[in-house]
């Protein structure tokens, strides 16, 4: 546990993403502010199996590869996949996502992207498993294409016996 | 990534996010969030601190392990340092209003040059 001194908060409110891109997108002439999900009931699975007997998966929001993208814009080309966790690239693709590239750089997959820290605690036996793959999800405007992505993340979930996905936007 | 949150929740999978993007993802409402009040980009630990990285997975682990209702929000304990990112990020000032709306007008042309020539909403 990191010491009192660096986990004491500097500031009590958080930054609010919904309220800096409204304000963005508003100066930059766009009228229509973006309409974010929002939902009454939240679905829960408790945990019912020990960590030390779980199967764990990652699904993260950058990809494997680059993909052309325009105007600033996530790249409209990309597909969910998955792949194989002892198969990583030394960077992962992110330059189209919306992460602060001013303060901080994603050059260490780990950052984002915590398969070795996973295998370390499935070595050391705080979790039964890292799943053979992880998953990859586009940032989508459409929720309708993102629930078919899910729906796809979901089977190989299924599929592989996940018992608990981390899941990492970046 | 939310809505995956909900899906695979709603199939009998448990999990949790882990983002910086709080209100966000506390919007749309999932099951469980390790909130990391990180700038975007890092949500996992700082670049290369292994030790943080490893706590901050832990932690999620256990609040996915442990907690018992949905919209369970618990905050990471760390700090970035600097806090110049809070207010740096997506800014908008006198010195780059101008080139914002530069580039939305670029963009929408572009839009409307890729949609057939048909305005986009």
């Amino acid at each position: 546990m990191a010491s009192r001194a660096d986990r004491q908060i500097s500031h009590r409110n958080f930054v609010s993403y919904i309220d800096k891109s409204r304000e963005y997108y508003s100066a930059s002439g766009f009228e229509q502010p973006y309409r974010w999900a929002a939902f009454n009931e939240v679905p829960f699975s408790p945990q019912t199996k020990p960590l030390a007997e779980s199967n764990v998966a990652v699904v993260t929001t950058t990809f494997l590869h680059h993909h052309d993208s325009a105007h600033g814009a996530p790249s409209t080309n990309k597909q969910v996949y998955a792949h194989p966790v002892t198969d990583v690239p030394d960077t992962m693709f992110t330059n189209d996502l919306s992460w602060d590239k001013q303060a901080t750089h994603t050059d260490d997959s780990e950052s984002f992207l915590p398969l070795q820290a996973l295998q370390q605690l499935a070595d050391n036996g705080t979790i039964g498993s890292l799943n053979h793959r992880f998953f990859g999800v586009p940032t989508e405007y459409s929720q309708r294409k993102t629930g078919l992505d899910a729906d796809q993340i979901g089977e190989w979930c299924a599929e592989d016996g996940v018992d608990i996905a981390l899941l990492v936007p970046l | 990534m939310s809505l995956v949150s909900r899906h695979l929740e709603a199939q009998g999978i448990t999990t949790i996010v882990v983002g910086s993007a709080r209100d966000i993802v506390e919007e749309c409402g999932v099951a469980r969030m390790l909130f990391v009040d990180f700038p975007l980009g890092n949500p996992c630990g700082k670049p290369s601190d292994r030790d943080m990285q490893r706590s901050i997975v832990s932690l999620a682990l256990d609040v996915a392990a442990t907690a018992i209702a949905p919209r369970t929000t618990v905050q990471a304990p760390v700090r970035w340092g600097s806090d110049d990112w809070r207010t740096a990020f997506m800014q908008v000032d006198d010195s780059n209003i101008g080139a914002l709306r530069a580039a939305a007008r670029y963009m929408c042309g572009a839009l409307v040059e890729v949609n057939g020539g048909k305005p986009v909403a």
